[in-house]
Protein backbone atom coordinates (compact mmCIF):
# COMPACT_ATOMS: atom_id res chain seq x y z
CA UNK A 1 0.00 0.00 0.00
CA UNK A 2 1.58 3.16 -1.11
CA UNK A 3 0.47 4.81 2.34
CA UNK A 4 2.98 2.13 4.03
CA UNK A 5 6.09 2.83 2.04
CA UNK A 6 5.48 6.84 2.15
CA UNK A 7 5.69 6.14 5.58
CA UNK A 8 8.12 3.39 5.75
CA UNK A 9 10.67 5.72 3.69
CA UNK A 10 9.75 8.42 5.35
CA UNK A 11 10.50 6.94 8.52
CA UNK A 12 8.06 7.77 10.47
CA UNK A 13 4.92 5.47 12.04
CA UNK A 14 1.71 4.42 9.59
CA UNK A 15 -0.93 6.65 11.11
CA UNK A 16 -3.40 3.24 11.85
CA UNK A 17 -6.20 5.40 11.19
CA UNK A 18 -5.15 6.08 7.86
CA UNK A 19 -4.16 2.50 7.26
CA UNK A 20 -7.76 1.51 7.92
CA UNK A 21 -9.35 4.81 6.20
CA UNK A 22 -7.85 3.19 3.05
CA UNK A 23 -9.36 -0.11 3.35
CA UNK A 24 -12.62 -0.20 2.08
CA UNK A 25 -14.24 -3.19 4.24
CA UNK A 26 -12.75 -1.26 7.06
CA UNK A 27 -14.67 1.74 5.88
CA UNK A 28 -17.66 -0.17 5.34
CA UNK A 29 -18.12 -1.95 8.72
CA UNK A 30 -17.22 2.10 10.41
CA UNK A 31 -14.26 0.80 11.84
CA UNK A 32 -11.23 3.97 13.08
CA UNK A 33 -8.38 3.20 15.34
CA UNK A 34 -5.75 5.36 17.21
CA UNK A 35 -2.65 5.01 19.18
CA UNK A 36 -2.83 4.30 23.01
CA UNK A 37 0.33 2.63 25.29
CA UNK A 38 2.15 1.90 22.13
CA UNK A 39 -0.42 -0.50 20.62
CA UNK A 40 -3.29 0.42 18.00
CA UNK A 41 -6.73 0.64 19.24
CA UNK A 42 -10.03 0.01 17.57
CA UNK A 43 -12.98 1.64 17.76
CA UNK A 44 -16.49 0.59 15.72
CA UNK A 45 -19.57 2.11 16.88
CA UNK A 46 -22.98 0.51 16.48
CA UNK A 47 -24.98 0.64 13.27
CA UNK A 48 -27.96 -1.26 12.01
CA UNK A 49 -25.99 -2.97 8.98
CA UNK A 50 -23.89 -4.73 11.70
CA UNK A 51 -26.68 -7.14 12.88
CA UNK A 52 -26.84 -10.69 12.52
CA UNK A 53 -29.54 -11.56 15.12
CA UNK A 54 -32.64 -9.13 14.72
CA UNK A 55 -34.45 -10.26 18.33
CA UNK A 56 -31.62 -9.81 21.18
CA UNK A 57 -30.54 -7.21 18.91
CA UNK A 58 -26.74 -8.69 18.54
CA UNK A 59 -23.84 -8.04 16.65
CA UNK A 60 -23.42 -10.78 13.39
CA UNK A 61 -20.58 -13.31 14.25
CA UNK A 62 -18.74 -12.33 11.05
CA UNK A 63 -18.36 -8.86 12.60
CA UNK A 64 -17.08 -9.62 15.22
CA UNK A 65 -14.87 -11.80 13.45
CA UNK A 66 -13.88 -9.11 11.10
CA UNK A 67 -13.37 -6.41 13.54
CA UNK A 68 -10.49 -9.17 15.40
CA UNK A 69 -8.75 -10.19 12.20
CA UNK A 70 -8.57 -6.20 11.53
CA UNK A 71 -7.51 -5.48 14.81
CA UNK A 72 -4.64 -8.13 14.20
CA UNK A 73 -3.85 -6.90 10.59
CA UNK A 74 -3.33 -3.23 11.91
CA UNK A 75 -0.94 -4.38 14.42
CA UNK A 76 1.23 -6.37 12.27
CA UNK A 77 1.31 -3.71 10.11
CA UNK A 78 1.96 -1.15 12.36
CA UNK A 79 4.70 -2.93 14.23
CA UNK A 80 6.38 -4.93 11.55
CA UNK A 81 6.58 -1.85 9.21
CA UNK A 82 5.30 -3.84 7.04
CA UNK A 83 4.90 -2.56 3.32
CA UNK A 84 1.92 -4.50 2.25
CA UNK A 85 -1.04 -6.14 3.57
CA UNK A 86 -0.64 -9.58 6.02
CA UNK A 87 -1.59 -12.31 4.37
CA UNK A 88 -3.87 -14.72 7.07
CA UNK A 89 -3.08 -18.35 7.09
CA UNK A 90 -5.36 -19.45 9.75
CA UNK A 91 -7.70 -17.99 12.37
CA UNK A 92 -9.40 -19.47 15.71
CA UNK A 93 -12.28 -17.17 17.07
CA UNK A 94 -13.55 -17.45 20.52
CA UNK A 95 -17.11 -15.87 21.05
CA UNK A 96 -17.08 -15.27 24.48
CA UNK A 97 -20.24 -13.32 25.04
CA UNK A 98 -23.26 -11.69 22.62
CA UNK A 99 -22.07 -8.63 20.80
CA UNK A 100 -24.21 -6.10 22.35
CA UNK A 101 -25.98 -3.04 20.01
CA UNK A 102 -23.16 -0.23 21.64
CA UNK A 103 -19.87 0.81 20.49
CA UNK A 104 -16.96 -2.21 20.02
CA UNK A 105 -13.25 -1.96 20.73
CA UNK A 106 -10.40 -4.08 19.61
CA UNK A 107 -6.60 -4.01 20.22
CA UNK A 108 -4.48 -6.79 19.33
CA UNK A 109 -0.71 -7.93 20.45
CA UNK A 110 2.00 -9.91 18.39
CA UNK A 111 2.44 -13.36 20.61
CA UNK A 112 5.46 -14.70 18.50
CA UNK A 113 7.00 -12.79 15.51
CA UNK A 114 8.81 -14.80 12.99
CA UNK A 115 10.64 -13.91 9.32
CA UNK A 116 7.78 -14.98 7.37
CA UNK A 117 4.90 -15.91 9.54
CA UNK A 118 3.67 -13.45 12.98
CA UNK A 119 1.27 -14.96 15.54
CA UNK A 120 -1.33 -12.72 16.83
CA UNK A 121 -3.79 -12.48 19.90
CA UNK A 122 -6.89 -10.42 19.95
CA UNK A 123 -9.57 -9.10 21.38
CA UNK A 124 -12.78 -7.62 21.69
CA UNK A 125 -14.76 -5.91 24.28
CA UNK A 126 -17.33 -3.19 25.23
CA UNK A 127 -18.77 -1.65 28.21
CA UNK A 128 -16.22 -3.25 30.26
CA UNK A 129 -12.49 -3.54 29.40
CA UNK A 130 -12.52 -6.61 31.55
CA UNK A 131 -14.94 -9.01 30.42
CA UNK A 132 -14.12 -9.32 26.41
CA UNK A 133 -16.72 -10.46 24.12
CA UNK A 134 -14.43 -12.31 21.85
CA UNK A 135 -10.70 -13.31 21.31
CA UNK A 136 -8.79 -14.36 18.25
CA UNK A 137 -5.69 -16.72 17.57
CA UNK A 138 -4.21 -16.31 14.53
CA UNK A 139 -1.32 -16.81 11.91
CA UNK A 140 -0.12 -14.21 9.07
CA UNK A 141 2.29 -14.32 6.47
CA UNK A 142 4.51 -11.38 6.39
CA UNK A 143 4.21 -10.50 2.19
CA UNK A 144 7.63 -7.83 1.49
CA UNK B 1 -41.00 -35.05 9.55
CA UNK B 2 -43.95 -33.41 7.55
CA UNK B 3 -43.81 -31.28 4.49
CA UNK B 4 -43.85 -28.52 7.67
CA UNK B 5 -40.41 -28.33 8.09
CA UNK B 6 -39.52 -28.11 4.88
CA UNK B 7 -41.59 -25.21 4.17
CA UNK B 8 -40.36 -23.53 7.58
CA UNK B 9 -36.94 -24.21 6.62
CA UNK B 10 -37.44 -22.33 3.63
CA UNK B 11 -39.41 -19.71 5.20
CA UNK B 12 -36.43 -19.62 8.15
CA UNK B 13 -33.55 -19.68 4.98
CA UNK B 14 -35.56 -16.86 3.62
CA UNK B 15 -35.52 -14.68 7.09
CA UNK B 16 -31.23 -15.78 7.10
CA UNK B 17 -30.80 -14.03 4.17
CA UNK B 18 -32.36 -10.91 5.47
CA UNK B 19 -30.25 -10.41 8.07
CA UNK B 20 -28.92 -6.78 7.75
CA UNK B 21 -25.22 -7.40 8.10
CA UNK B 22 -25.47 -10.44 5.23
CA UNK B 23 -28.37 -8.99 3.24
CA UNK B 24 -25.74 -5.42 3.51
CA UNK B 25 -23.17 -7.54 1.85
CA UNK B 26 -25.65 -8.80 -0.56
CA UNK B 27 -25.34 -12.36 0.14
CA UNK B 28 -27.52 -14.65 -1.14
CA UNK B 29 -29.05 -17.82 0.81
CA UNK B 30 -29.02 -20.67 -2.49
CA UNK B 31 -29.81 -23.86 0.21
CA UNK B 32 -30.66 -24.49 3.69
CA UNK B 33 -32.15 -28.27 3.35
CA UNK B 34 -32.65 -30.75 6.03
CA UNK B 35 -30.75 -33.05 7.32
CA UNK B 36 -28.03 -30.03 8.17
CA UNK B 37 -27.11 -28.45 4.89
CA UNK B 38 -26.93 -24.85 3.66
CA UNK B 39 -25.29 -23.04 0.87
CA UNK B 40 -25.30 -19.15 0.18
CA UNK B 41 -23.26 -17.16 -2.50
CA UNK B 42 -21.65 -13.78 -2.40
CA UNK B 43 -21.44 -11.68 -5.50
CA UNK B 44 -18.20 -9.47 -5.45
CA UNK B 45 -18.42 -5.88 -4.58
CA UNK B 46 -15.69 -3.20 -3.76
CA UNK B 47 -17.41 -2.89 -0.18
CA UNK B 48 -16.14 -6.24 0.37
CA UNK B 49 -12.01 -5.40 -0.17
CA UNK B 50 -9.36 -5.52 2.19
CA UNK B 51 -6.52 -4.89 -0.11
CA UNK B 52 -6.87 -2.15 -1.94
CA UNK B 53 -3.60 -2.72 -4.17
CA UNK B 54 -5.20 -6.37 -4.97
CA UNK B 55 -8.61 -5.83 -4.59
CA UNK B 56 -8.45 -9.11 -2.68
CA UNK B 57 -11.53 -9.58 -0.15
CA UNK B 58 -10.97 -9.19 3.41
CA UNK B 59 -10.81 -11.82 5.04
CA UNK B 60 -13.54 -10.80 7.77
CA UNK B 61 -15.28 -11.31 4.70
CA UNK B 62 -14.56 -14.59 4.78
CA UNK B 63 -15.49 -14.98 8.05
CA UNK B 64 -18.71 -13.67 7.82
CA UNK B 65 -20.10 -16.14 5.46
CA UNK B 66 -18.76 -19.19 6.74
CA UNK B 67 -20.19 -18.03 10.29
CA UNK B 68 -23.46 -17.28 8.68
CA UNK B 69 -23.60 -20.86 6.62
CA UNK B 70 -22.44 -22.79 9.24
CA UNK B 71 -25.13 -21.04 11.55
CA UNK B 72 -28.03 -22.21 8.90
CA UNK B 73 -26.57 -25.04 8.28
CA UNK B 74 -27.34 -26.03 12.41
CA UNK B 75 -30.55 -24.95 12.17
CA UNK B 76 -31.68 -27.08 9.30
CA UNK B 77 -30.08 -30.16 11.27
CA UNK B 78 -32.65 -29.28 14.25
CA UNK B 79 -36.14 -30.85 14.56
CA UNK B 80 -37.41 -27.71 16.61
CA UNK B 81 -35.96 -24.32 15.59
CA UNK B 82 -34.52 -22.67 18.28
CA UNK B 83 -31.71 -19.87 18.72
CA UNK B 84 -28.03 -20.72 18.34
CA UNK B 85 -25.17 -18.95 18.99
CA UNK B 86 -21.50 -19.44 18.01
CA UNK B 87 -19.04 -21.04 19.96
CA UNK B 88 -16.01 -21.06 18.30
CA UNK B 89 -14.68 -20.95 14.58
CA UNK B 90 -11.60 -21.78 12.78
CA UNK B 91 -10.56 -21.30 9.61
CA UNK B 92 -8.10 -21.73 7.49
CA UNK B 93 -7.18 -19.60 4.45
CA UNK B 94 -6.43 -21.75 1.40
CA UNK B 95 -5.42 -19.28 -1.26
CA UNK B 96 -6.79 -15.38 -1.53
CA UNK B 97 -10.23 -14.89 -3.27
CA UNK B 98 -10.06 -13.85 -6.98
CA UNK B 99 -10.85 -10.32 -7.07
CA UNK B 100 -14.67 -10.10 -9.11
CA UNK B 101 -15.53 -13.52 -8.83
CA UNK B 102 -18.96 -14.77 -6.92
CA UNK B 103 -17.78 -16.42 -3.28
CA UNK B 104 -19.65 -19.43 -2.59
CA UNK B 105 -19.80 -20.67 1.62
CA UNK B 106 -20.99 -24.16 1.86
CA UNK B 107 -21.34 -26.15 4.86
CA UNK B 108 -22.46 -29.25 6.77
CA UNK B 109 -23.67 -30.05 10.43
CA UNK B 110 -21.71 -33.02 11.38
CA UNK B 111 -23.28 -33.32 15.23
CA UNK B 112 -26.24 -32.43 16.84
CA UNK B 113 -25.60 -33.04 20.77
CA UNK B 114 -28.10 -31.87 23.51
CA UNK B 115 -26.35 -28.44 23.76
CA UNK B 116 -23.72 -28.30 20.95
CA UNK B 117 -23.52 -28.81 17.52
CA UNK B 118 -20.40 -29.29 15.25
CA UNK B 119 -19.98 -28.32 11.78
CA UNK B 120 -17.81 -28.41 9.10
CA UNK B 121 -17.94 -25.91 6.02
CA UNK B 122 -15.72 -24.09 2.99
CA UNK B 123 -15.75 -21.79 1.01
CA UNK B 124 -14.93 -21.63 -3.06
CA UNK B 125 -15.35 -19.78 -6.12
CA UNK B 126 -16.81 -22.42 -8.39
CA UNK B 127 -14.78 -25.70 -7.47
CA UNK B 128 -15.27 -27.04 -4.79
CA UNK B 129 -11.91 -29.00 -4.75
CA UNK B 130 -10.29 -25.94 -5.20
CA UNK B 131 -11.56 -24.10 -1.83
CA UNK B 132 -10.41 -20.56 -0.51
CA UNK B 133 -11.01 -21.64 2.68
CA UNK B 134 -11.74 -24.32 5.02
CA UNK B 135 -13.83 -24.03 8.13
CA UNK B 136 -14.89 -25.85 11.63
CA UNK B 137 -17.00 -24.42 14.62
CA UNK B 138 -18.99 -25.22 17.32
CA UNK B 139 -22.32 -23.83 17.57
CA UNK B 140 -24.19 -23.75 21.30
CA UNK B 141 -27.68 -24.69 21.54
CA UNK B 142 -29.80 -22.55 23.43
CA UNK B 143 -32.83 -24.67 23.98
CA UNK B 144 -35.91 -22.87 25.37
CA UNK B 145 -35.24 -19.57 24.05
CA UNK B 146 -33.28 -16.64 25.11
CA UNK B 147 -33.50 -15.82 28.97
CA UNK B 148 -34.36 -12.22 28.49
CA UNK B 149 -33.40 -9.92 31.42
CA UNK B 150 -36.22 -9.06 33.32
CA UNK B 151 -37.63 -5.13 32.61
CA UNK B 152 -35.87 -2.62 35.35
CA UNK B 153 -38.30 -1.77 37.29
Amino acid sequence: MELLARAIAEGRDPDPDALIAAIPYCRYLGVRAAVKDGAVSLIMPFAAHLVGNPMLPALHGGVIGSLLETAAIVQVVWETRAPKMPKPVDITVDYLRTGKPVETYARARIARQGRRVVNVHAELWQEDETKPIAALRGHFLIQS
Amino acid sequence: MSDNWFDKLRDLGKQMGQTAYIAGLKGEVLEMVAPGRARMRLPYGPDLVGDPDTGIVHGGVITGILDHTCGMCVTAALRTPMPIATLDLRIDYMKPAVPGQDIFAEAECVKVGHDVAFVRGLAHQGSREEPIALCTGAFMLIRGGYQMPPAAE
